[in-house]
């Protein structure tokens, strides 16, 4: 059924679109319930069709689409077009995304029941949902582009939601810029991609890459650089800004800003992701340098690392999970810089469940709470809130990857896809992510143990108000709970080890370490086993028993190690002073270059010297030349004479 | 219908004839006839230059809706006007945000309404005429002429420093515009003509060239304006009353831009090409020097006229990139797209940042300042115009989906074939564009209310929401499918680059 299946492409995009407008212009004449009514509407259908659309592509086997719906414009022969590219890679993530925002939306009506801005948060959602599918529907450059930048605003409005805050929209701009400074590389290098293959068209550029792999670019004179390394790495300098990597993640913290909602779908599950989606479906280019990929799993290394030690110093619930994200975030990357494409895509989809559920969890948690975010003033919630607390509970196993959850099986795909890379840097990057199972677990059950078990230590005021959360909050957490327990049980021979991504990935037979891998590959079952005797299963398992030691059998030690490691804990505790360093060089750098170009170049220079100074020239100039018009006839009759005197002599004397 | 109508003539001269009217049925007590009688006139101009897009002639690059009778015979002067794909989409830009201007200065005016608006569509007038010139004669008087309604619009209505506005907008443009008039009468001289077209197939040496290729440089790049000669910009901007920013940024800028297609490029080539290290450096000195001089301005109006600047650096960048594309892969391929991306730069420009003044108008209508310190916090009281601020802002910083993404896009795209620097100096605009424009937002929109001005501000009203809903469909349509303006433009740039591809030596 192709010419049904356009139709439906296309108003999988356009319901969210139409809801978000009902929403956002009509949002007084329709109300509350007639605008979450829309917006639920909106993205429920984009969700059931996105569903018959992945059963059509996975279950029934159906070609991938690739389709134009409009020209949007011709110039030099360059047709930029609108289209899609529909096969199993987009047909995930459009499930992906609309399942988790179709909770997010239904979640909103509880989380954000007493905001003023009620009809425009929903607007916003809806409005992000369509710019996501655009994004990840795409079938050209240009397109992506688009998608990329309008998820970057639905974000910069959504972080300063709360416009009233500093913080917020000190935030939301920090977000849109340090994103901007992403997308300046993945211009760049979309601009590369039209002038070496001429056109933006994805299934072009990737048939004919052929003439391409050779050519070099001089950037700096004397020095050739291989082209599909420069467009890679500009291209994924794109991914680091949405992804949120080393060290473009500076922002990914801060996004914490905005309401719970919006950082589970925005900042955790759909949109940082679209690096890794981006950089997936760029696979038959990336796998052409070598170069890109090591720089790839290098900083997808750096961040899973680096990024999660953070997650243990903080004391605000949501930006621990924000700091686990950015550690997962990572752990992608560095699956696609060791070729593990499909154990990317794998564990960005598993994780959208899980980490939405801990984030859609967490905000249960604050909303109970009364908006108290500080993990130091909760603790034993177990007993009042049980939905939140079983469903968190299966969220952070899922996230430290205990055996038989949605998050073992990615995240084992990746530390063993990568310990079987060669990859210059796989090596390092092998070390990172297997520590960091240690400390995600740890991190992961400082947070458990301090929010849901332990002492109560909120005031007796909140204490007496606590409760389980409505039903619009708990039927999405259970909702989400499901998929973080089941669905990398089912997909994981398929999309880690199987074809699923079979004509949307492309891996090099010389890169293919989970084709490798899927030689050892006996079922779920066996790997959950074969996993009971390998190191990250341990790491984990350490790490929640410290986690336990720390902070329920002694939790009088952890301030001691703060005193006795003040250094660490101050370099952690100020993010190793990234943000600092982006404040005073590159923030305090522009605006002192700013000032300088202004007060030199344009008022001393360019108006003091030579406008107004040409004017003052001339004004003295006109000054000596008044003098001689005097005005008395003696003068004049003087000069007359001494000229005429001249000329004489000169034609006497000739 | 239309066809055999004069439509070129009415849309100059109906606007003048409409001004003079409104000028003498002038009555200082009674604003609403001059205002009513104005709006009619603009409205009418505009209705009658749509038939310039509708039986638009796609496919030549021809001149259309020609118009040819002798003027000074004695000179060889003739009143010819045309249009091609270049310069109708400028005609209708200027007739749209005439209609705009006149609702957004209806009731802000409070004295001599009746020659504000004269004064608007006096200049409307002779901009169409500058922009319909096919004599070089007839467009010099209107490109002369057009000086003086803005001089009085911004030495009257304007602001405190008018005057020291006015007299450096006037000397800067007609010191540039004295040195085009030397070259017109040059090549009047050789060619015994003042058909522009006539130029465009004249031959003549490089060194003539250069000369006649910086005698046009002084008068486009003040207009533009490029760096150094920007610094009349900001204050006239400052110093003018809402409308005569509008207009001053959306097409009077314009101008300057539209001189180097028609004038520089196919007159003077070789010089064009012998000189484009000097063009394509001023315009990225335009795209990074003046971003980073916008990011620390106080003063909205010039921010935003700072931010002009830059922008017009993309459409420069892209007229004078041929060449260099040329050196560095073998092809012409990616010329088109560089001009044709500076030309939707040009359109796209008009909108937004004659939306930008609006917003800054409304905002100064209310509270009699331009400072980002006297705001703060707008969202609270201003939800409505807040929305609309964000949306022009964001469409200033190019994002995708507005038409700032459009020309900004390919320019960048085809200045990558140039020359990696030339791509990766102009997309530093994303950054350091989005830092001027959302930090000023965050200052002005964003925030807690900051002070009892801000406390007691009014939301737009039915006639502000109007003009800038208006602005902000036109923002988002050519944001969406620019393909319609792109296909208008093609046929007269493609043969425009064939044109100047070819060497005259």
């Amino acid at each position: 059924m192709p010419d049904n299946m356009q139709t439906i492409y296309i108003w999988i995009v356009l319901a969210p679109l139409i809801g978000s407008i009902i929403a956002g212009l009509f949002g007084k004449k329709v109300g509350r319930a007639g605008a979450h009514w829309a917006t639920i509407i909106g993205v429920a259908v984009a969700c059931i069709l996105s569903m018959i659309v992945f059963k059509h592509m996975v279950i029934d086997g159906a070609k991938p689409f690739n389709g134009t719906v409009y020209t949007w414009l011709v110039s030099d022969g360059v047709r930029f077009e609108v289209g899609f590219l529909i096969d199993k890679l987009s047909a995930m993530m459009m499930v992906v995304v609309t399942f988790v925002s179709l909770m997010v939306h239904i979640y909103t009506i509880g989380y954000m029941h007493d905001d003023p801005g009620y009809q425009r948060f929903f607007s916003y959602i809806a409005l992000f949902t369509f710019s996501m599918l655009m994004l990840v529907m795409s079938n050209n450059f240009m397109q992506l582009f688009f998608g990329w930048e309008a998820v970057g605003l639905i974000s910069y409005l959504l972080i300063g939601f709360w416009f009233k805050k500093e913080s917020a929209i000190y935030a939301n701009m920090k977000a849109f810029l340090v994103n901007r400074v992403g997308d300046f590389g993945f211009l760049l290098g979309i601009a590369g991609v039209l002038m070496y293959f001429g056109t933006l068209d994805y299934a072009t550029v990737f048939a004919n890459t052929g003439p391409v792999v050779g050519k070099t670019i001089q950037v700096f004179p004397g020095s050739d650089w291989s082209v599909l390394s420069l467009i890679c790495i500009s291209l994924f300098i794109g991914a680091m800004g949405k992804s949120a990597q080393v060290p473009l993640h500076v922002w990914l913290p801060d996004s914490m800003e905005g309401p719970t909602p919006i950082s589970a779908l925005i900042h955790a599950a759909t949109m940082v992701t679209a690096g890794i989606y981006m950089v997936a479906r760029m696979s038959p280019l990336f796998e052409l340098s070598e170069t890109a990929l090591s720089v790839v799993i290098i900083i997808g290394a750096i961040t899973a690392f680096f990024m999660g030690l953070l997650g243990l110093v903080q004391n605000d619930i949501k930006r621990v999970v924000a700091y686990s994200t950015l550690s997962q975030l990572g752990y992608m990357t560095v699956a696609l810089g060791a070729s593990a494409y499909a154990a990317g895509i794998f564990h960005l989809m598993t994780h959208a469940f899980f980490k939405a559920l801990l984030f859609l969890g967490a905000g249960s948690v604050i909303i109970a709470m009364h908006h108290e975010q500080d993990m130091r003033k909760m603790g034993g919630l177990r007993k009042y809130m049980p939905i939140t607390w079983i469903t968190s509970l299966i969220g952070s196993l899922a996230l430290i990857g205990t055996p038989g959850f949605a998050g073992f099986y990615s995240k084992d795909s990746i530390i063993e896809a990568v310990g079987h890379s060669h990859i210059p840097g796989a090596g390092f990057a092998y070390a990172a992510v297997l520590s960091g199972v240690f400390i995600t677990a740890l991190y992961s059950f400082r947070m458990y143990f301090l929010v849901f078990h332990g002492k109560e230590r909120m005031d007796e005021h909140t204490r007496s108000h606590l409760h389980e959360t409505p039903w619009v909050v708990t039927i999405p957490l259970i909702l989400l709970a499901i998929p973080s327990v089941i669905i990398g049980f089912i997909y994981v021979g398929d999309m880690a080890f199987g074809d699923f991504f079979e004509g949307a990935i492309t891996v090099l037979p010389k890169h293919d370490v989970l084709g490798a891998l899927a030689e050892e590959y006996h079922g779920p079952f066996s790997m959950m086993f074969h996993s009971l005797l390998t190191l990250p299963f341990w790491f984990a398992a350490a790490g929640v028993a410290l986690a336990w030691f720390l902070y329920m059998k002694r939790p009088d030690i952890p301030n001691i190690i703060q005193e006795k490691l003040r250094f660490v804990h101050q370099v952690l505790d100020n993010k190793y002073y990234a943000d600092r360093f982006n404040e005073i060089v590159f923030a305090g750098g522009s605006r002192l270059l700013g000032k300088v170009l202004w007060q030199n170049g344009d008022v001393r220079v360019i108006d003091g010297v030579i406008i107004n100074g040409t004017a003052r020239t001339v004004g003295i100039i006109s000054g000596i030349v008044r003098r001689i018009q005097t005005g008395f006839l003696y003068n004049y009759a003087f000069a007359m004479i001494f000229g005429l005197m001249f000329l004489l002599a000169v034609f006497v004397l000739r | 219908m239309f066809v055999d109508w004069p439509i070129l003539s009415l849309v100059i001269w109906l606007p003048i004839i409409g001004g003079i009217a409104v000028l003498a049925t002038a009555n200082e007590s009674r604003p609403m006839q001059a205002r009513g009688l104005s709006l009619l006139v603009a409205i009418l101009t505009f209705i009658l230059s749509i038939p310039l897009y509708s039986d638009f002639h796609l496919g030549t690059h021809l001149m259309q809706f020609q118009e040819n009778t002798r003027w000074i015979s004695a000179f060889n002067i003739n009143y010819h006007l045309g249009v091609d794909g270049i310069s109708m989409p400028l005609i209708l830009l200027t007739t749209f945000m005439t209609v705009i201007v006149i609702v957004a200065g209806w009731e802000v005016i409070k004295f001599k309404q009746s020659q504000y608006m004269a004064a608007f569509l006096i200049m409307e007038g002779l901009m169409n005429g500058v922009f319909a010139a096919l004599d070089a004669a007839l467009f010099y008087v209107f490109w002369e002429a057009m000086l003086i309604p803005m001089f009085i619009i911004i030495g009257v209505w304007g602001g405190p420093n008018r005057v020291y506005a006015t007299i450096k907008f006037f000397l800067y443009t007609f010191f540039g515009s004295v040195f085009m008039l030397i070259a017109l009468l040059y090549l009047y001289f050789k060619t015994g003509s003042f058909e522009i077209l006539a130029y465009h197939q004249y031959k003549f040496g490089l060194g003539p060239q250069t000369l006649v290729f910086i005698a046009f440089l002084l008068a486009f790049a003040v207009k533009v304006p490029m760096w150094p000669v920007h610094t009349w910009l900001p204050d006239a901007h400052v110093e003018a009353p809402t409308g005569g920013s509008v207009i001053l940024a959306a097409i009077m800028l314009k101008l300057g831009a539209y001189g180097f297609l028609r004038f520089s490029l196919p007159i003077t080539p070789d010089a064009s090409h012998s000189l484009d290290w000097l063009m394509i450096g001023l315009s990225l000195i335009a795209v990074v020097y003046i971003g980073f001089v916008a990011l620390i301005q106080q003063d909205m109006k010039k921010l935003i006229a700072y931010s002009s600047i830059a922008h017009m650096g993309f459409v420069t960048l892209g007229f004078f990139i041929a060449w260099r594309i040329y050196a560095n892969t073998g092809e012409y391929k990616g010329v088109v797209m560089g001009i044709e991306g500076g030309m939707v730069q040009m359109i796209s420009h008009g909108f937004i940042s004659g939306a930008l003044f609006l917003c800054v108008g409304v905002m100064y209508d209310r509270m009699h300042s331009r400072m980002i310190k006297d705001y703060g916090g707008v969202v609270n009281t201003m939800p409505v115009f807040a929305a609309f601020m964000v949306l022009f802002a964001m469409a200033n910083t190019g994002l995708p989906g507005t038409s700032g993404f459009v020309g900004e896009f390919m320019v960048i795209l085809s200045s990558f074939k140039a020359n990696f620097w030339f791509a990766f100096l102009a997309a530093t605009t994303l950054i350091i564009g989005a830092a001027y424009t959302l930090w000023m937002v965050k200052r002005v929109i964003f925030g807690d209310v900051t002070n009892d001005g801000v406390a007691k501000l009014q939301d737009i009203n039915r006639r502000e929401f109007m003009f800038l809903a208006i602005l902000a469909f036109m923002v988002l349509l050519f944001g969406i499918w620019p393909a319609p303006l792109l296909q208008v433009m093609d046929a007269s740039v493609v043969n425009l680059v064939a044109h100047m591809t070819q060497s005259k030596l």
